[in-house]
């Protein structure tokens, strides 16, 4: 369990995708911080003072300066504490990292947003196209950054694990929320296998809730959740 | 050692302001490189080949590979030719910068795009939506982290000047298409002062294109977007 300490605050919502993978990142460079629980549905003065644009979380206060969006956070996370590395020493692939992390926002957190909220063929045809995102990771990924595993960063999980190892188990949400089996180990075996080693790293186990109890968090299976907003 | 510049290729588009962005980088960092237009309605296999995911410009490639999406070609020029940093050197500037690109292209660019898209009903709701989201960057110019600076980069052009600059001129355009008022100097008078210290650049104004061309090119598809047929130029 990681230490608190003052000079690191971390704003989030249990539940809440974009927090865990701020926090995931956080414990993997051992990074001591306190955690504040913020109520979606009744904001503090705080928050709305520390992301006056947006007004959500994940915001991380590093000595009074916060920083908001998960992805602009994970990567501050990295320039702040180089060790261990969470990018490539390498232009060309730190370049590749943004990408797929940048593809992971503009395009698999949309869908993961709507098929919950959809239902029968639409449904299935949005799980097409997540399918196919995954894929198109998955192809991107073998070709331009992957050296063996387990992890897309090598021996230990960097930016790319943090954010698609974190959403592992909205993706076990969602499949057993909408019954669709999304990430398919003989169509994406790179991407599962990073993911599930990602998921068994003593650094975020905790932090990684059962699909189960996430279920059980979100109401009934037919509920709209929020499965990965910041929010 | 910084390599040379000798195997340097950007696809692009004259009308796209993310092409712009890179050129201006180039222009400013002193890189040398060869430049070829794509015509967007008829794509070139190679910007095919190199973007297969969005298949759009720009796409820098250097020693014959591909570095994507703007913002990314900037950091990636900056890491690997170092001189004259576009990307802040403090980690918190550095975030802060990130962070208001990404509310450039994610909010302020489609609200911008949104006026011009919009149908006449819709677009009090539109420029309003601009108004807001500038508000948000005046706001920051006057008492957040930017407050005092001739630029967002400090003395001089950084990343997010560049970001949010090369498509700021489509705020005169589209008033003037539109006809209605996007950056009064009143409401916005820092954003506009920026804006205007920022086309006063001579890096930049060697590479925006000229305002006429810029006006001929909305007005044609404005009128294409309502169904007209376009004028003969």
């Amino acid at each position: 369990m990681a230490a608190r300490s003052k000079g690191v605050k971390l704003y989030g919502t249990s539940f809440n995708g974009h927090t865990s993978m701020v926090e995931c990142a956080l414990r993997l460079k051992g990074v001591a911080y306190e955690y504040v629980e913020e109520d979606r549905k009744n904001k503090s003065e705080a928050l709305l003072k520390l992301n006056p644009v947006h007004k959500q979380v994940p915001v991380l206060v590093v000595d009074g300066k916060p920083i908001a969006e998960s992805l602009i956070i994970l990567q501050h996370i990295d320039d702040v504490w180089k060790d261990p590395p969470h990018l490539p020493e390498d232009p060309y692939k730190r370049a590749k990292v943004r990408f797929w992390a940048d593809f992971v926002g503009k395009k698999v957190v949309p869908i993961m947003h709507t098929i919950v909220t959809l239902k029968g063929d639409e449904q299935k045809t949005a799980a097409e196209e997540f399918a196919g995102y995954l894929m198109t990771m998955e192809d991107g990924i073998r070709e331009e950054l992957w050296t063996g595993g387990p992890f897309v960063n090598g021996d230990n999980p960097g930016l790319l694990d943090v954010v698609m190892g974190s959403s592992y188990v909205w993706i076990k949400f969602i499949e057993a929320v909408a019954g669709v089996k999304l990430a398919k180990r003989e169509e994406t075996p790179l991407l599962c296998s990073f993911m599930e080693a990602f998921v068994e790293l003593d650094a975020v186990k905790e932090l990684m809730t059962p699909p189960e109890v996430l279920l059980q968090s979100r109401g009934n299976p037919g509920a709209k959740p929020t499965a990965t907003s910041g929010d | 050692m910084a390599p040379p510049s000798d195997d340097l290729k950007l696809l692009g588009s004259w009308a796209s302001s993310y092409t712009h962005r890179v050129q201006l980088a180039l222009k400013l960092k002193g890189l040398a490189f060869e430049y070829a237009e794509e015509d967007l309605a008829d794509k070139s296999p190679s910007l095919l080949l190199h973007n297969p995911v969005y298949k759009k410009v720009p796409v820098l490639l250097h020693r014959g590979r591909p570095v994507l999406e703007s913002v990314i070609i900037l950091h990636y020029l900056d890491e690997t030719w170092p001189d004259v940093p576009l990307v802040p050197a403090d980690p918190y500037d550095r975030a802060l910068a990130r962070f208001w690109c990404h509310f450039v292209d994610d909010k302020l660019g489609p609200a911008v795009g949104a006026v011009f898209a919009s149908p006449s009903e819709g677009q009090a709701a539109a420029v309003e939506q601009v108004h807001e989201n500038l508000r948000l960057v005046e706001r920051e110019l006057r008492e957040g982290a930017f407050a005092g600076r001739r630029f967002f980069g400090g003395d001089k052009i950084g990343v997010l000047d560049i970001v949010l600059g090369c498509g700021s001129y489509w705020l005169a355009v589209f008033e003037d298409v539109m006809e209605v008022k996007l950056v009064d100097p009143e409401a916005f008078p820092l954003f506009h002062s920026w804006l205007r210290d920022f086309e006063e650049q001579e890096e930049v104004k060697a590479i925006i294109p000229a305002i006429d061309r810029l006006l001929e090119y909305a007005r044609g598809v404005r009128q294409m977007m309502l169904g007209l047929s376009p004028q003969q130029q």
